[in-house]
C-alpha cells in the first residue's frame, strides 16, 4: 500500500510540474508576450518598454523565469529600476508559496481577487449541485424501478432534452419568461430579478431576497446536471436490481421497499457518489455562463474579464490552482479506491 | 480472406443499420441533422444577404418573408442562422477529424508497444484530462483573437476547430488503447505475426478495426460537444468574431435587447438545441446498435 501511495504521489508531482511549464509556456510564448494585452496607446517608446522588461524580469530567458514564478526572487538580486544594474532583493515568493503576483488590472495580489469571488461561487454551485441531486434521485430511482414506464419514457427524453440545452440558451430564456413575460400579480413588478446576488437597496441579510436571486441561476444551473445524474443513477439501479443479492433478500421474503431502499438503492448511490466527488474540484473554476448571465460575482466572471483583459496573472493562478484541485481529487480517489480493492495496488 | 472479411463486415454494417433503424430517436436526429445540414448547404440561395445591413427593416418580428425576424441591423435573422449553421456544423466535423487523428495513432502506439512509450503517452494524455478544458479554451483563443497568421487569422473556422480538437483527442486515445492493450496478446495478433505480417498492418489492418465502433459512437458525440464549445466561446466573444455569424455569436448578440425583441435569443438558441439533442440520439442509436453483445448473439446465430 505504502509503495502504491509513494508511486502514485510521485506521478502525481510529476504531472503537477509538466502542467505549470505547459501553462506558464503557453501564457509567456503568446505573440507578444504577457505584457501584449496591456499598454494600449499605440507610440510606445521602445526604452520604456526595455526599461519595463528589465524591471519585471521579462529579459531573462524563459527557464529562469519560470523558475522565479515557481520560487520566487526573494534569494536574488534583481533589477528594481530598470537601469540594467542588479540593485536590490526581489520581493516575489513564487506560487510555491502562495504569491500567484498581482493583477494586471486592479493591481491586487491575485490571491485576494480569488478570495473575494470563490465563496459567491461556492455559494451558488453548492446549492445547485443539491438541488440537482435532490431532483434527480427520486426520478433515477423511479425511472429504474418502472422501466419502460411512461414516466419512465418521458423522463428519459427530458433528460436528454436537459442534456442538450446550452446553458448560456436555457438562461436567456428563463429570463425572458420569469422577468420580462411573467410578473408579479399584486405588485405588477417582474416575477423574479434577472440577475445579482441579493437586491440593491435590501438591507443585512435578508433571506427571502437571497432565495429570489438565487432561483433562476440555480435553475439554469441544474437542468443539466439532473438529466446526467438522473440518467447515471438509473443505470447503475438498473445494474444493481439484477444482481444476485437482490434476488436473495427477494427469496428470504423481504417487502418490495425494502429490498429496494436498503439493499437496492444503497449499493445504487454508490458510483454516484464517486461521481459528485469527481466533478467538486471544477467547481472552482465557476459556473461562468451562468454567472455572467445573472451578474454573478463569482470566479467564472472573473476568468471571463481577466481573458478578456488578457490579465495572465489572474488565468495562470486559476488554470494551476483549478488543474491542482482535479488532480489530488483524482489522486485522493485513486488511493481511497486501492484502501477499498487491494488488486488494483499490484496492477 | 479479404473476401471474407468483406463479407463479414458487410454483415455486421448492415446488422448496425438494421439496428439503428430500429431506435425511434436515433431517425428522429437522422431526420432533424439531415435538414439542418440540406438547408445550411443551400443557404446561398436565400434572398437576404447575411452580412449586409438594411437600415429600413429593423427588429422586424418573424413574420412569413422573415421566418426568423430581422436583426438590430435589419438583417434576416433565419438567413444568418443558416450560415452560422453552416460555420458551427463545419467546425464540429473539423474538430472531430483532429482529434480522430491525434488520439487513434496515439492510443494505437501506446497500447500496442506498452511500456516507456506508452507511460509518456499516457501521462500526457493525463495532463491534457487534468486541466479544467473550457477555461483552457478560452485562455488559448483570447490570445489567439489578437493574431494574425496567415490561414488562421482571428479566429476563423480553422483556429477554432484546432484549439477545439487540441483538447478533444484523449477520449480517442483511451479508447483505442484500451482496444489495444486487450487484443495485442491474443492468437490471431500472433498468427499474422508468424505470417510474417509488419506492426503497421497488425495494427491497422487486424486490431483497429475491433474498435470503430466505439470509435464512431465517440466520435458523433464528440461532433456536438465541438459544437457546444464553439457556441459558449462565440457566445462569450472568444469565438467566431462578427459580423461572420455562429450560432453563439448571434446569442451574444442578442443579449442586450432580448427581453424587447425575443426571437433574437429564441432563435439561434433553438438551432443549437435541435442540432445537439439530434446529435446525442443518433450517438445513442449507434451506441444500442453497435453493442458488442447484441452482435456476438448475431454472429452466434450463423
Amino acid at each position: 500500500m505504502t509503495t502504491y501511495i509513494v508511486r502514485r504521489l510521485i506521478q502525481t508531482a510529476g504531472l503537477l510540474v509538466l502542467l505549470s511549464i505547459l501553462l506558464f509556456a503557453l501564457v509567456n510564448l503568446a505573440p507578444g508576450g504577457p505584457l501584449s494585452g496591456q499598454g494600449q496607446s499605440r507610440h510606445v517608446d521602445p526604452t520604456k518598454v526595455e526599461l519595463l522588461k528589465r524591471q519585471f524580469g521579462l529579459d531573462k530567458p524563459l527557464p529562469t523565469q519560470y523558475l522565479i514564478w515557481l520560487i520566487g526572487n526573494d534569494w536574488m538580486r534583481v533589477d528594481k529600476n530598470g537601469d540594467g544594474i542588479l540593485d536590490s532583493y526581489g520581493t516575489r515568493q513564487g506560487i510555491l508559496r502562495g504569491d500567484f503576483g498581482f493583477s494586471f488590472r486592479s493591481r491586487q495580489p491575485v490571491l485576494t481577487e480569488i478570495g473575494q469571488r470563490l465563496p459567491n461561487t461556492i455559494y451558488l454551485t453548492v446549492i445547485t449541485m443539491l438541488v440537482a441531486v435532490l431532483i434527480a434521485i427520486p426520478i433515477g430511482i423511479i425511472s429504474a424501478i418502472r422501466q419502460y414506464s411512461t414516466f419512465d419514457i418521458t423522463v428519459t427524453t427530458f433528460s436528454f432534452a436537459g442534456q442538450a440545452i446550452p446553458e448560456f440558451w436555457l438562461g436567456l430564456i428563463l429570463i425572458l419568461i420569469f422577468y420580462a413575460w411573467l410578473k408579479n400579480p399584486f405588485t405588477g413588478e417582474p416575477l423574479l430579478p434577472p440577475g445579482g446576488m441579493t437586491s440593491v437597496n435590501s438591507i443585512g441579510f435578508d433571506l427571502g431576497d437571497r432565495i429570489i436571486h438565487l432561483i433562476l441561476p440555480v435553475l439554469t444551473g441544474a437542468l443539466g446536471w439532473v438529466a446526467w445524474y438522473s440518467r447515471f443513477l438509473r443505470s447503475s439501479m438498473l445494474d444493481v436490481i439484477h444482481q444476485d443479492y437482490i434476488r436473495t433478500a427477494r427469496a428470504k421474503g423481504l417487502p418490495n421497499w425494502k429490498v429496494l431502499y436498503k439493499h437496492a438503492l444503497r449499493n445504487a448511490l454508490v458510483p454516484l457518489v464517486t461521481l459528485l466527488a469527481l466533478d467538486l474540484p471544477y467547481i472552482f473554476g465557476g459556473a461562468i455562463f451562468v454567472e455572467i448571465l445573472f451578474s454573478w460575482p463569482g470566479m467564472g466572471r472573473l476568468y471571463y474579464q481577466a481573458a478578456l483583459d488578457r490579465d495572465y496573472p489572474i488565468l495562470l493562478a486559476v488554470l494551476i490552482i483549478g488543474a491542482s484541485f482535479i488532480i489530488l481529487s483524482n489522486l485522493l480517489a485513486d488511493i481511497v479506491y486501492a484502501y477499498l480493492d487491494p488488486r488494483i495496488r499490484f496492477e | 480472406m479479404n473476401q471474407q472479411t468483406s463479407n463479414h463486415s458487410t454483415s455486421i454494417g448492415a446488422g448496425v443499420w438494421k439496428r439503428f433503424r430500429k431506435h425511434p430517436g436515433a431517425i428522429f436526429g437522422f431526420v432533424i441533422i439531415s435538414i439542418l445540414i440540406i438547408l445550411t448547404v443551400f443557404a446561398p440561395l436565400s434572398p437576404y444577404d447575411p452580412e449586409a445591413s438594411e437600415i429600413t427593416a429593423r427588429y422586424h418580428p418573424p413574420s412569413w418573408i422573415h421566418p426568423m425576424g430581422t436583426d438590430a441591423l435589419g438583417r434576416d435573422l433565419f438567413t444568418r442562422a443558416l450560415y452560422g449553421g453552416r460555420i458551427s456544423l463545419t467546425v464540429g466535423l473539423l474538430v472531430v477529424i483532429i482529434s480522430v487523428t491525434i488520439g487513434i495513432p496515439t492510443g494505437a502506439l501506446a497500447g500496442y508497444y506498452g511500456g516507456k512509450l506508452d507511460g509518456i503517452l499516457m501521462r500526457i494524455t493525463d495532463a491534457f484530462l487534468s486541466l479544467p478544458s473550457f477555461l483552457v479554451l478560452i485562455l488559448l483563443s483570447a490570445i489567439l483573437r489578437e493574431v494574425e497568421i496567415p490561414l488562421f487569422e482571428r479566429n476563423n473556422v480553422l483556429t477554432i476547430s484546432l484549439v477545439i480538437g487540441v483538447f478533444a483527442w484523449t477520449t480517442f486515445a483511451r479508447l483505442v488503447r484500451a482496444t489495444f492493450l486487450t487484443l495485442r496478446e491474443t492468437d490471431f495478433v500472433a498468427a499474422s505475426r508468424a505470417l510474417g505480417g509488419s506492426d503497421l498492418r497488425i495494427m491497422i489492418n487486424h486490431i483497429l478495426p475491433n474498435s470503430i465502433g466505439p470509435i464512431i459512437v465517440e466520435a458523433t458525440l464528440e461532433f456536438g460537444y465541438a459544437i457546444i464549445e464553439e457556441s459558449g466561446l462565440s457566445f462569450l466573444g472568444f469565438g467566431i468574431q462578427p459580423p461572420t455569424p455562429s450560432w453563439g455569436n448571434l446569442l451574444s448578440n442578442a443579449q442586450e435587447h432580448f427581453t424587447k425583441y425575443p426571437w433574437l435569443a429564441i432563435f439561434p438558441g433553438l438551432m443549437i438545441f435541435l442540432s445537439i439533442i439530434s446529435i446525442n440520439y443518433i450517438g445513442d442509436g449507434l451506441r444500442d446498435a453497435f453493442d458488442p453483445y447484441k452482435v456476438l448473439e448475431k454472429v452466434g446465430e450463423f
